[in-house]
């Protein structure tokens, strides 16, 4: 999943300084997950901009919405309403969904998030970064851990003289994803394919060639068709 | 013969070589320099020139080659991925060639996070092994490595890093032999304090048959001071430093330290000779270059071949 975590209030309260009347937006989806931006932390951050403004005597009114999904139209398209009565936004969805709001809505949106990584839940509280997006999924060939996301220096051929007792030499708390695939490999009895030599990465699926797009021609094919039938 | 390397020659000779380094200024003074290559260039058949190492913003090597080189020395270029994507590297290599360098080392390079920016963005668009296997298809297929061919290609002797002493252990030789796959000439290892550990890796790598590929230099670096080597143990990355060194220093007089230093690193150098593999010594005397003919001497490596 995509995982956030809440900005600084004070960095939050500077945005809507100049507002009297703004919408606090949450969404369902990730940012529920890792307890950043769901319905729970709309009431938490609503309430904490409410009582920021009476200490600084001033007059502010938060409007209070979760949607089920924020980084889709036709969810976001639910808040015509409520957006219509505020002066700004306050969405606490990830990157994606802060910009369909502000995408369908001519009035200004604020981050409540910083959107960090896609990650897993490691424990209870502790997620951790696990994919790239680098369009071009090596796990097949890497025991199922990722390279391009767990090692610091995205090396595809093994790790560097950095690796200490299976510790990145960025940080102890960091596990050396070439240990953790060397370990995997081993544990497969494959070892032997460490040694096949992995070709230098074309970036390009991973962003190198612009801003990314996929399009499902059969999907959108399919919803044009629905919408000439009605 | 693959290049106009003077390492090369030195080590097709059969003599064993000897290399060392000199860190750029964190400046632009160019005597920094000319007086750490003066202090050691007729004890060496190249000298390494280091690329931001440490992460840290230094002249750059291939500008510390050219002064090197213009003093008729023989100028080893140091390259990092870290900081650098393959347009860059592939084109810094064009011109360290078209201003008279030959050899060079393919390194992936510390991470940013150790040195005075860490806010960079760590570049790391190819791997160390990668950029071997660049040079080597630049030097000898003439072709960049997005596939164009190269008019007048650069012919780079193409050396790497190995680190016996990193973990997993068992990986080690392996990953020497993914260098040695994708083509690299000669290697300089990590320094050695451990020395039992690097005779088992390279016992490894003569049974694999991997010394008879690539040319391996064991890396020596003296210890200045007791405080210099509970330094390195507790915070450099991937040093190996085993209590017998630590013991060693402490056992001297403060100010006799240095000296123990010297003499450790000589002897060391004495009992590598004679490990099969081993081609040649890389000595990293870290700000203590003046050292370096002391300790080759010592090695009873003096004077250097004229090749």
């Amino acid at each position: 999943m995509i995982t956030a975590e809440q900005k600084p209030l004070q960095e939050i309260f500077g945005y809507i300084a100049p507002y009297e009347k703004i919408l606090v937006v949450g969404c369902n989806e990730c940012v529920t997950v890792c307890a950043a931006g769901g319905r729970k932390e709309v009431g938490l951050l609503s309430s904490a901009l409410r009582l920021h403004s009476v200490k600084a005597g001033k007059k502010l009114e938060v409007l209070e919405h979760t949607l089920e999904r924020q980084c889709d139209p036709e969810y976001v398209d639910q808040l015509k309403e409520l957006a219509g009565q505020v002066d700004a936004i306050v969405s606490l969805a990830c990157g994606c969904g802060i910009q369909t709001v502000a995408a369908q809505y001519a009035i200004p949106v604020f981050p409540g998030v910083n959107t960090k990584f896609m990650g897993a839940s490691e424990s209870q509280g502790i997620w951790a970064e696990r994919c790239m997006g680098c369009g071009d999924c090596m796990l097949g060939v890497t025991g199922g851990i990722c390279p391009v996301a767990r090692c610091s220096k995205s090396l595809m051929n093994g790790p560097c003289g950095g690796n200490s007792s299976g510790k990145c030499e960025i940080s102890e708390d960091v596990d050396c994803a070439w240990q953790l695939i060397w370990n995997r490999l081993v544990e497969l009895g494959i070892q032997d394919r460490y040694e096949e030599l992995v070709a230098a990465k074309d970036w390009r699926p991973a962003g190198g060639g612009g801003p990314r797009k996929i399009i499902r021609e059969d999907l959108a094919a399919s919803k044009i068709i629905t919408e000439d039938m009605a | 013969m693959k290049t106009e390397s003077r390492l090369e020659k030195v080590l097709a000779s059969g003599q064993l070589a000897v290399t060392s380094e000199v860190g750029p200024p964190r400046g632009c003074n160019v005597d920094i320099v000319k007086e750490k290559a003066n202090l050691i260039k007729d004890y060496v058949d190249g000298i390494n020139i280091t690329d931001n190492q440490t992460a840290m913003v230094r002249m750059s090597s291939i500008a510390g080659g050219t002064i090197i080189k213009q003093m008729g020395l023989d100028p080893i270029i140091q390259m990092v991925s870290r900081d650098r994507n393959r347009l860059a590297m592939q084109s810094d290599i064009l011109g360290a060639y078209a201003l008279g360098m030959n050899t060079m080392l393919c390194l992936s390079g510390d991470h940013p996070q150790f040195g005075d920016h860490p806010m960079a963005k760590p570049v790391y668009d190819i791997d160390s092994i990668n950029m071997i296997k660049m040079v080597k298809d630049m030097r000898d297929e003439g072709k960049f490595q997005g596939g164009a061919d190269i008019t007048e290609p650069p012919k780079m002797f193409i050396g790497a890093a190995a680190n016996p002493f990193a973990d997993p252990f068992e990986l080690r030789v392996m990953r020497l032999a993914k260098k040695v796959a994708a083509g690299v000439d000669f290697i300089q290892t990590q320094c050695i304090f451990n020395t039992d550990k690097f005779e088992t890796w390279m016992k490894q790598v003569v049974d694999r048959g991997l010394d008879q590929k690539v040319a391996i230099l064991a890396g020596i670096t003296p210890m200045k001071s007791l405080g210099m080597a509970k330094y390195m143990k507790s915070k450099v990355p991937g040093m190996d430093i085993p209590d017998e060194v630590i013991d060693r220093l402490a056992g001297v007089a403060k100010e006799k330290q240095a000296e123990e230093g010297i003499k450790m690193a000589i002897e060391q150098m004495q009992r590598l000779k004679e490990c099969k593999g081993v081609k040649g010594f890389h000595i990293m005397a870290i700000e203590w270059e003046q050292k370096v003919p002391e300790l080759v001497k010592g090695a009873g490596l003096y004077p250097r071949p004229q090749v």
